[in-house]
């Protein structure tokens, strides 16, 4: 049922969504803005995005995301299918605890699991000393923390996804003449590929979007987007990086719009 | 029925993954707290309570108590409950109107909501240096403060929208029926059946408004540092590494006690759909 809304709550909400607003739309005009420093319009231009494409550090810390993202979104979404489908389907005497253990990463601060790791790594890189293998910190380390802040992601989309169906979904599959394996690939696997799929989808957003856990994790020598951007505002900001933003926005926006128009039938049951 | 072998086909991969890179660390971590700090970034015997002492005020040097760290925790507090309470200000009726606008409506102003949302947060947050420099805000207590309610409100919208769009309106009704004036009928019918929701909003925007440092590194300065700068800066500059596994520690703890409590009144399916 439909209530009449009050036009103050209009009024109110619409503020909200200008108060969301302003910062991108304010970042996209800047970045054609035809000046060296930020706050002042002096005329349209977009020789920005050209520095940008010139720099060197950006093509690359633009790879390491893409390469990370891909990567760790590829493990943590066969991981994090794997126990959501596990939870869906065992009763468990350890319930709790592995919910618990599933919504840590997602709720214990990032600085917290970022350092915690930065620590691990460097505990391990001691005890590796004595049998004389080492590591540096970079793509692997990174690679390993966001499949760690992923994981849950993924098996609570898919959990929920298969929330509505019951056990008796496989016994028919089974009374029906399938193996174990041929029920998981050829009725429980389609079920569940929505929330695999939007799973997937949260757990890529999560990692090109990371800034705090790649930051202790990276190293030195190994840069993501998001830390350069951080290490340029640091610095001081440049108009390119305006540039660079918009453009990321840009990105977010489409493939936020193609994900609802793939994931709408589900949005609605 | 999960047998050893089931278990390590499905559950058993990622449940060892999280055990090795989220318990151990933290146990790492717990376990350099007890450490000193032996050069810099660098830990070692002997094994000391001191870290622990500094965090809750006392200074080693001078061997007295100061409240300089306590000051630091009790602001984060603070300024993470005045975020909180400015996103529940602004999102609380915010989840209503979505809630009652029709399915098409809906969904794009959904979208609207989640597309700042998923667009890249320290460009959001960076992007209020160049709107408050003119006004002369960056750095300051009011940026960190704003920076924050602008980052976390959608955080604190979804979970109270998902609970309005279930409420039994008829309960209103009724409440109107017998006679309750608006502001009556409302908090005896409505409020009572957005709690659930609130409550995870609540959370979902209070813990990352405390142990954020990218808000208050960016936008506030020095003089507003919150105990999320205090760790950076012991890992960075400071290299003190177990003072700040202390103060991460102590966030950590902060965190999971009010998880606890939550997961106490919400249940083990509350606890599920926080997420």
């Amino acid at each position: 049922m439909i209530r009449r809304t009050h036009p103050a709550l209009s009024v109110w909400a619409w503020l909200v969504y200008a108060f969301l607003y302003l910062p991108i739309v304010v970042l996209v005009v800047f970045s054609f803005n035809d000046s060296r420093f930020g706050a002042t319009w002096a005329g349209f231009t977009t020789k920005w995005y050209g520095v940008l494409f010139a720099r060197a550090d950006v093509r690359e810390a633009l790879a390491h995301t893409l390469e990370i993202a891909l990567l760790s979104t590829l493990v943590s979404t066969v991981l994090g299918t794997l126990v959501g489908l596990g939870l869906w389907r065992y009763t468990l005497r350890f319930r709790t605890a592995l919910t618990g253990l599933l919504v840590l990463p997602i709720v214990v601060p990032d600085v917290v699991m970022g350092v915690s790791l930065l620590m691990f790594y460097s505990f391990v890189r001691q005890g590796l000393e004595r049998t004389g293998w080492t590591f540096d910190n970079g793509f692997w380390t990174v690679l390993l923390a966001h499949v760690t802040f992923q994981i849950s992601y993924v098996a609570l989309t898919v959990r929920s996804r298969l929330a509505g169906y019951g056990p008796e979904l496989e016994e028919a599959a089974r009374d029906l003449g399938a193996s174990g394996w041929e029920s998981f690939r050829r009725i429980i696997l389609p079920l569940a590929m929505p929330g695999v799929l939007a799973g997937a989808l949260l757990a890529f957003t999560l990692s090109l979007d990371d800034f705090v856990v790649t930051y202790f994790t990276s190293g030195s020598g190994f840069s993501t987007l998001p830390v350069l951007i951080y290490t340029n505002v640091k610095r001081g900001v440049t108009p390119d990086i305006n540039a660079l933003s918009a453009l990321l926005v840009l990105v977010t926006v489409v493939a936020i719009v193609a994900a609802n128009a793939l994931l709408r039938p589900r949005r609605d049951a | 029925m999960l047998t050893v072998r089931r278990f390590f086909a499905t559950l058993g991969p990622g449940v060892v993954w999280l055990a090795v890179f989220l318990i151990v660390p933290a146990l790492v971590m717990l376990g350099y707290s007890f450490l000193t700090r032996t050069d810099l970034a660098q830990v070692g015997g002997p094994w000391t309570l001191e870290s622990w002492q500094r965090v809750f005020g006392y200074d080693a040097l001078f061997q007295e108590w100061t409240g300089d760290n306590v000051r630091v925790l009790w602001r984060s507090v603070w300024v993470a409950t005045l975020s909180t309470a400015l996103c529940v200000l602004m999102g609380y009726p915010l989840a209503f109107y979505i809630a009652r606008q029709d399915a098409r409506r809906k969904n794009l102003l959904l979208l609207l909501l989640i597309i700042p949302f998923w667009t890249n947060f320290l460009i959001r947050v960076y992007a209020w240096i160049l709107i408050l420099r003119p006004f002369d805000l960056v750095p300051s207590l009011t940026a960190t403060l704003l920076g924050m309610v602008y980052a976390f409100v959608p955080f604190f919208v979804l979970p109270v929208y998902s609970s309005v769009e279930k409420i039994d309106w008829r309960l209103l009704e009724a409440a109107e029926d017998l006679g309750a004036p608006p502001v009556r009928a409302f908090l005896s019918a409505v409020f009572p059946q957005t709690l659930p929701g609130l409550v995870a909003g609540i959370l979902l925007t209070f813990i990352p408004a405390l142990g954020t440092f990218v808000v208050s590194d960016i936008l506030g300065g020095a003089k507003t540092a919150l105990v999320g700068n205090l760790i950076q800066n012991q890992f960075g500059q400071a290299g003190d590494w177990p003072y700040g596994s202390a103060l991460s520690f102590l966030l950590m703890g902060a965190v999971l006690l009010g998880l606890w409590a939550y997961a106490r009144v919400a249940g083990q399916k509350g606890l599920e759909e926080l997420v």
